[in-house]
């Protein structure tokens, strides 16, 4: 397949032609085989796998935490393969959320120092931060919680704190690594909620996991094993 | 508008908000800020004490001792044969040189027991502490710069004629009872009869003079065995003019032969005590400097301890957008934040060092204003370059690896 960047930057927000990503040993590890798939605007992915499939590798080159080995990779309409480390930056500070299984709270920091963290490296003056900060944490129903230290938060109200953090950006592209790996079922279960209404609102999601089910709610499911990527279950015209 | 590719999106990181975030970290832990500063407020409280203490010292020594030591210029007899080596008119020869304010001769008469300075003509049976006797040109008295509690000092017309005229010093006109002059007091010295015109409150030089009972030495050298006395001259000088008098002297008194005299010139006292005290500035400097590199070593140390803990964060810092060289200035910018309260600390302490050591001595506590200034700015420097290791290898860090589970 190839990439005609100027037709599908409006509908796809990723388009990766033969990413690859080897790790230098010794022993070298390809822990992604040459994959070929795009995800439109708008849709919520699945990505499940087992653990050490390659999942978060994968994740990494999509929020350009890390460069792959080979492949050509278009993130909303950027061709990001050549882009030195303050153009990468700038993406990453524009147009990528992160959700991690481990939240990566600042825990000294109140939760809206969190939230703001978000905009930070947008350059967004502090008034505005401040705003929109509070706006989205009444959105993810933090309010109450707003000047608490995150350190003093459960694992759940943690997580609602890092989709905040994503939510306040306005991102392209949700990227999410296990989002409720460390939590219990009915804290999954809000999370899962609120990841679903975000995406109802329009945004771009990929989520991680190993766990069958939570796959089963999203849409569209990838599958990894072994560094390779399969489609699943494709419920939208994914194949160009 | 977003969705589209704007190349005016950049990462930024303002100015405001890395101070913001650096400081937010320092205030987070403050005891172990200042555990990590305590070396750089060590290093400069030692700077700041040094130059305090040196310029304090200094201002207080040339302000009152100095000034007197360095105008003093004594001349002596490089050989004594038994003979009066000096001119009859020194006070004249040495007052007509520039830069001379007072000069003239001095010496002290011998005394066997029998001269017995006396307020009454017939000799008391008990002993008392005897007076000493000097002998003391007009000129030499006024280079000792009195201050009179009575009186006036003798002049050339006394000196000249060798009349029996006296001064009494206030310690030896308080033995001899005597506290007024305008009934004319008389004090015998072995039987003659010298009248007292003048009593010295104070002298700043030759603090003999205020035991004793100075007469003019023409008097002293027709009355008493003088021949194998020591004679020496004093001088009064301008300010600077010592070392230039010290060479003119023997020249101006004995223009025959003027090796017989020997100048003593004070080493030049500003550059002696600039020496002295310099040697011992320059250790107490490197004994900063060296606590200034014990203290940029402990922010090294405590910085990079601090960012291998703080990994997560810096990963997801660049997560969020930050570019490399704003993960570096932000640390930087915390180490040097660290720098700048140990330069006002040490800056504190050094102050407070100052004027508890001149208030103990009653002296002026002087720190010269740029001192205060560059304390807080040798501790932002420390900070920064103690810093900018730890931060550059801060922001290589490799995002993947520290966001991975
Ligand atoms: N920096 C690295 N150097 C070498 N090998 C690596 C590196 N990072 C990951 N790997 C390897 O790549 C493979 C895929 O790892 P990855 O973290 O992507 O798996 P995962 O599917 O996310 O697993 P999990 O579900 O446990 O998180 C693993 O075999 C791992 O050991
Ligand atoms: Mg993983």
């Amino acid at each position: 397949m190839t990439v005609a960047a100027a037709s599908t930057a409006d509908t796809d927000v990723v388009v990766v032609d033969g990413l690859t990503k080897t790790f230098p040993g010794p022993p070298a590890v390809t822990a992604l085989h040459p994959c070929t798939f795009s995800i439109r605007r708008g849709d919520y992915t699945a990505i499940t796998g087992a653990s050490g499939s390659g999942k978060t590798t994968l994740l990494s080159l999509l929020g350009l935490l890390d460069t792959p080995s080979a492949g050509r990779y278009l993130l909303d309409g950027i061709d990001v393969a050549g882009l030195d480390d303050r153009e990468r930056s700038a993406v990453r500070a524009h147009r990528i959320g992160f959700v991690f299984q481990a939240f990566h709270l600042v825990g000294y920091r109140t939760v809206i120092d969190n939230v703001e963290l978000g905009l930070l490296y947008q350059g967004v003056p502090k008034g505005q931060r401040q705003r929109r900060a509070l706006d989205v944490i009444e959105q993810v129903g933090l309010s109450h919680r707003r000047h608490a230290r995150c350190t003093t938060l459960s694992g759940g109200e943690k997580q609602r704190v890092a989709i905040a953090r994503t939510l306040v950006r306005d991102p392209a592209l949700v990227l999410c690594d296990e989002p409720t790996g460390n939590l219990d079922s009915t804290t999954t279960q809000q999370i899962l909620e609120l990841l679903d209404s975000l995406h109802r609102s329009g945004m771009t999601i990929v989520v991680i996991t190993h766990d069958p089910v939570i796959a089963a709610g999203a849409p569209r499911q990838l599958t990894i094993s072994d560094g390779v990527l399969t489609e699943r279950q494709p419920t939208h015209a994914t194949q160009h | 508008m977003r969705r589209n590719t704007d190349a005016t999106q950049r990462s930024i990181l303002r100015i405001r908000d890395a101070l913001a975030e650096a400081l937010s970290v320092i205030a987070q832990r403050p005891v172990r800020t200042l555990l990590t500063a305590l070396g750089t407020i060590l290093g400069v409280g030692a700077f700041v004490t040094t130059t305090g203490l040196a310029e304090t010292a200094r201002a207080q020594v040339s302000s009152r001792f100095d000034a007197l030591r360095a105008t003093e210029v004594r001349v002596q007899d490089a050989a004594p044969d038994g003979t009066n080596p000096f001119p009859v008119d020194v006070d004249e020869r040495l007052e007509q040189l520039n830069g001379v304010n007072h000069a003239g001769l001095t010496f002290a008469i011998p005394d066997n027991g029998t001269i017995q300075a006396r307020n009454t003509a017939t000799r008391p049976t008990g002993t008392t502490t005897p007076i000493p006797v000097i002998a003391a040109t007009p000129g030499a008295i006024d280079a000792s710069l009195p201050t009179m509690a009575a009186g006036r000092n003798y002049d050339q017309w006394h000196q000249q004629r060798g009349e029996h005229v006296a001064l009494l010093g206030r310690v030896a006109a308080d033995q001899l009872g005597i506290t007024r002059i305008d009934h004319q007091p008389v004090v015998f010295l072995a039987d003659t009869p010298y009248t007292i015109i003048g009593i010295l409150d104070d002298v700043r030089r030759n603090p003999d003079l205020l035991l004793a009972i100075t007469i003019p030495t023409t008097s002293a050298d027709a009355q008493f065995d003088t021949r194998s006395v020591e004679r020496n001259v004093i001088i009064d000088t301008a300010p600077g003019a010592a070392q230039l008098i010290g060479t003119q002297a023997p020249l101006a008194l004995r223009p025959q032969q003027p090796e017989r005299l020997q100048s003593l010139v004070p080493p030049d006292p500003k550059t002696l005590r600039n020496q002295v005290e310099g040697d011992v500035q320059s250790l107490f400097y490197a004994l900063s400097a060296l606590a200034l590199l014990i203290g940029a070593v402990a922010i090294t140390n405590a910085t990079l301890l601090n960012i291998i803990e703080r990994r997560p964060e810096i990963g997801l810092r660049r997560a969020l957008g930050a570019r490399r060289t704003h993960i570096t200035a932000q640390i930087t910018l915390e180490a040097a934040l660290t720098g700048i309260i140990a330069g006002t600390i040490g800056a504190i302490l050094g102050i407070a060092a100052v004027t508890a050591v001149a208030v103990t001595r009653t002296w002026t506590p002087t720190i010269a204003p740029a001192v205060l200034l560059a304390a807080p700015l040798i501790g932002v420097l420390t900070g920064a370059l103690a810093g900018l290791i730890p931060a550059l290898k801060a922001s290589r860090t490799p995002p993947a690896d520290t966001l991975r589970g």
